[in-house]
């Protein structure tokens, strides 16, 4: 037995199929993954992801603090509510975990991922020695996740008055709290939406309205097939402690301004730069019939071998995509070893899909 | 509970054989092999005229979640696929035992039908899988 969300009954009640998810009983699918997907992308889903680690971050130092810890500057968020998606690294410039941190009223207030609780927690208790900071846990928070063309219309019209005020003023990648929620204009899908974060005793009520509203519950089966053809990283898939943000299609996290600024892993990032990048994050595509599954072998020609980290049929396009991880050399084009035999496939730039439609060359 | 017709053959892999009285037999995966596979994207069969034999792959069923090898219960030569699944491999979610079959045999040897599970052993074989 795993450990449950608020709403774990509300699953079961839906249809919910429920599966073991990083220590987690969650719903993989309501009955069918490839509607749950094909409803984000044409209209309005929600999933539970109550299961993520919210943690409140207070105290003189937390700016400071921050900036030591991650990889990317919070410095960049000015405005209240801001977000800013960055990874955490260790000394040798590995990937603990990736998170969201939002910038609060009264400090930050970060969302990482389930199955890295426990490390990530150990983790940035042992970097606050030294700094006048205070880390606290928010359990009693749940997370309600409504993504697609639809989402934020629908939500609306649940959610009347302050919190909905709240909401037509949200600008992409912010957070706004209103009468002890949190409404996040944040996803994980490739679509426009919601991350709403909601006292645990107010989730289920919450959850049936917009069931009532027409927005569809989704499982995390969909969750991944809609993350991958956005060409979102998943932890402990897509990157992890041995992997560098340089080698995971996350350069962009980095923020090597100003240079004074003494992140942990900062020498090793910059060493591995100075060295030359060996690896790459890239998206595969398969047009032909078959599916590319991480773990499967990458080929390429004259330049070695790489990985697929993440592999699906994607619904939206009809054929398998894929993230692998290849040589940094490697060009438009590659091969995967499915059933024992080399599939061509070729090599894209993530996303694959983006609102609703294709969008790699 | 899944669906285990009583008038089929089964293997413990979860492939059920239809035997149509004519020499010939249909085979497809079973309703709860649909169901643990979920969606069901692309189906490989065997190209008609083969000669495949009991217990050997004979195709390949891929869903959102896995890929599946499919064994044939019975050796003979293949005489028809299914060909909708091509277009709609949601067939074998939605219609196991109907519109989502897979292939059809002529038998070689009839004597491979002894060997395959009724519905009740089949049953106790998911029931012993489940635990």
């Amino acid at each position: 037995m795993g450990n449950k969300t608020a709403l774990y009954d509300t699953h079961v009640a839906c249809g919910g199929k429920i599966v073991d998810f990083g220590g987690w009983d969650m719903p993989i699918h309501y009955g069918s993954q490839l509607e749950e997907h094909h409803v984000v992308r044409k209209a309005s889903g929600m999933f539970d992801v109550s299961h993520m680690t919210i943690v409140d971050l207070v105290g003189s130092d937390a700016k400071r603090y921050l900036q030591y810890l991650l990889a990317n500057d919070v410095d960049k968020l000015k405005d209240i509510g801001k977000a800013l998606y960055s990874g955490m690294l260790n000394e040798q410039g590995g990937v603990i975990d990736d998170l969201i941190v939002y910038n609060m009223p009264e400090g930050y207030r970060l969302v990482v991922n389930c199955g890295t609780r426990e490390k990530d927690l150990a983790w940035m208790e042992k970097q606050s020695a030294g700094f006048d900071i205070e880390l606290t846990e928010r359990p009693e928070l749940a997370m309600v996740a409504v993504q697609g063309p639809e989402a934020i219309a629908k939500t609306m019209q649940v959610l009347a008055g302050e919190k909905a005020e709240a909401i037509s003023s949200l600008k992409v990648f912010q957070g706004l709290e209103s009468a002890g929620w949190m409404l996040c204009r944040t996803g994980y899908t490739g679509e426009d939406g919601l991350e709403i974060i909601v006292p645990e005793a107010e989730v289920v009520t919450f959850w049936q309205q917009l069931q009532e509203a027409g927005v569809k519950p989704c499982g995390l089966g969909a969750r991944d097939t809609l993350r991958l053809e956005a060409g979102m990283n998943l932890y402990g898939s897509d990157m992890d402690e041995s992997i560098s943000p340089l080698q995971a299609n996350m350069g962009w996290t980095i923020a090597w301004q100003p240079s004074e600024r003494d992140f942990i892993g900062r020498a090793a990032l910059e060493a591995e730069k100075a060295e030359g990048v060996k690896s790459k994050l890239v998206g595969l595509v398969l047009e032909e019939r078959g599916v590319l599954r991480a773990h499967q072998k990458v080929v390429v020609e004259g330049l070695g071998e790489g990985e697929i980290t993440s592999g699906t049929f994607s619904p939206t396009l009809g054929y398998s995509v894929a993230l692998a991880r290849v040589p940094a050399a490697t060009g438009d084009s590659c091969a995967v070893e499915m059933r024992k035999k080399l599939q061509p496939v070729k090599v894209v730039m993530p996303p694959f899909v983006r609102n609703g439609a294709r969008v790699y060359k | 509970m899944s669906n285990i017709p009583g008038e089929l053959k089964y293997l413990s892999s979860h492939e059920w054989v239809r035997v149509e009285g004519d020499g010939t037999a249909t085979i497809g995966i079973t309703d709860h092999a649909q169901d643990l596979l979920g969606d069901v994207v692309f189906v490989e069969l065997p190209e008609v005229g083969v000669e495949i034999n009991a217990g050997e792959e004979a195709g390949v069923v891929e869903s959102v979640k896995a890929a599946s090898d499919i064994y044939s219960p019975v050796s003979g030569e293949v005489l028809a696929i299914n060909e909708a699944l091509e277009e709609s491999p949601d067939l074998v979610n939605n219609e196991p035992y109907e519109d989502g079959w897979f292939f059809k045999v002529k038998l070689t040897d009839e004597s491979d039908l002894e060997s395959l599970l009724d519905a009740d052993a089949y049953a106790e074989a998911c029931e012993a899988e489940d635990h």
